[in-house]
């Protein structure tokens, strides 16, 4: 490969996923009344659930052999195995990630993020995002 | 700071190939992408300029110029190419398509334009290979 100018170059992939799950929003520390108003229709007894979409975004140098910051094989085995697998048509308030902690999208992305830090090159997330609805999205920082 | 986006649509050709492994290692890193005959995709090409609103127009840069920039910068370049035998940048032994060269191809053709004409800078190039795959340059190392 030539193209010298560019091999060092710091880029940014990104990849979105589809995953559904049910959840409840309901703090055990709160009354029943504040519980309602506080979560509104999120507060249903039996929960509800989304179409979600996790958009994972990896930054890093684009390799000088593959011109890839990551290969999108790799990422989505990560991701698939450890994300999809996992809380694909799930109910999230089950899983031991929010034993302690209430299933608001916000949380579930910081929840997201953890689990992939462990599992992508260090440093290397840029921002995951959560969009809950086409109306709503939560977005971290990957530090 | 105002921050401004403009899309366009481009439909290219491409494959993955580095000249210098084997073709078993070409096979096993890049996979699909690897067929030399090439397959091909709906892009989506993002540029985001950032600026202050001009006094008088209260714009940031004018759109219709933007369009007409990317149009002859990137577009009539890429759009129903193969960017591989066609774009000078993918040419053999150079640069391979990949998303993130494309967004680095594209920010190196407009970002000298956008300079020297325009009272804004280019803050990011984004380029969507499928709504759920894309990269994203914004200039530097």
């Amino acid at each position: 490969m030539s193209g010298s100018t560019t091999k060092a170059a710091k880029a940014y992939f990104g990849r979105r996923y589809a995953l559904s799950a049910s959840h409840r929003l309901h703090v055990d520390a709160l009354t029943a009344e504040e519980n309602r108003a506080a979560y509104g229709k999120c507060n249903n007894p039996h929960g509800h659930g989304h179409n979600y979409v996790v958009e994972v975004m990896v930054a890093g140098p684009v390799g000088s052999e593959t011109g890839m910051v990551i290969n999108l094989v790799d990422l989505d085995r990560v991701v698939n195995e450890r994300v999809v697998e996992r809380f694909d048509h799930r109910n999230l308030n089950l899983d031991p990630a929010f034993e302690c902690k209430v299933p608001t999208t916000e949380n579930f992305s910081l929840v997201l993020v953890e689990i992939l830090r462990d599992a992508l090159p260090e440093g290397s997330i840029e921002h995951l995002r959560i969009e809950e609805t086409e109306n709503n999205f939560f977005e971290c920082c990957g530090d | 700071m105002i921050f401004l986006t403009r899309r366009a649509t481009f439909s290219a050709s491409h494959y993955y190939w580095n000249e210098a492994w084997t073709a078993e290692k070409n096979e096993a890193v890049f996979g699909r992408c690897a067929n030399r005959n090439g397959h091909g995709h709906n892009y989506t090409l993002e540029v985001t300029v950032a600026g202050e609103p001009d006094a008088v127009t209260g714009f940031v840069v004018d759109l219709k110029w933007l369009k007409d920039v990317m149009e002859r910068e990137v577009l009539a370049g890429f759009d129903h190419r193969h960017l591989n035998l066609e774009v000078e940048e993918f040419g053999q032994g150079k640069l391979i398509p990949t998303t993130e060269n494309i967004a680095i191809v594209a920010w190196k053709r407009l970002e000298p334009a956008i300079r020297k004409a325009a009272g804004a800078q280019l803050s990011r190039v984004r380029v969507y290979e499928t709504p759920e795959i894309f990269a994203e340059y914004r200039g530097g190392e």
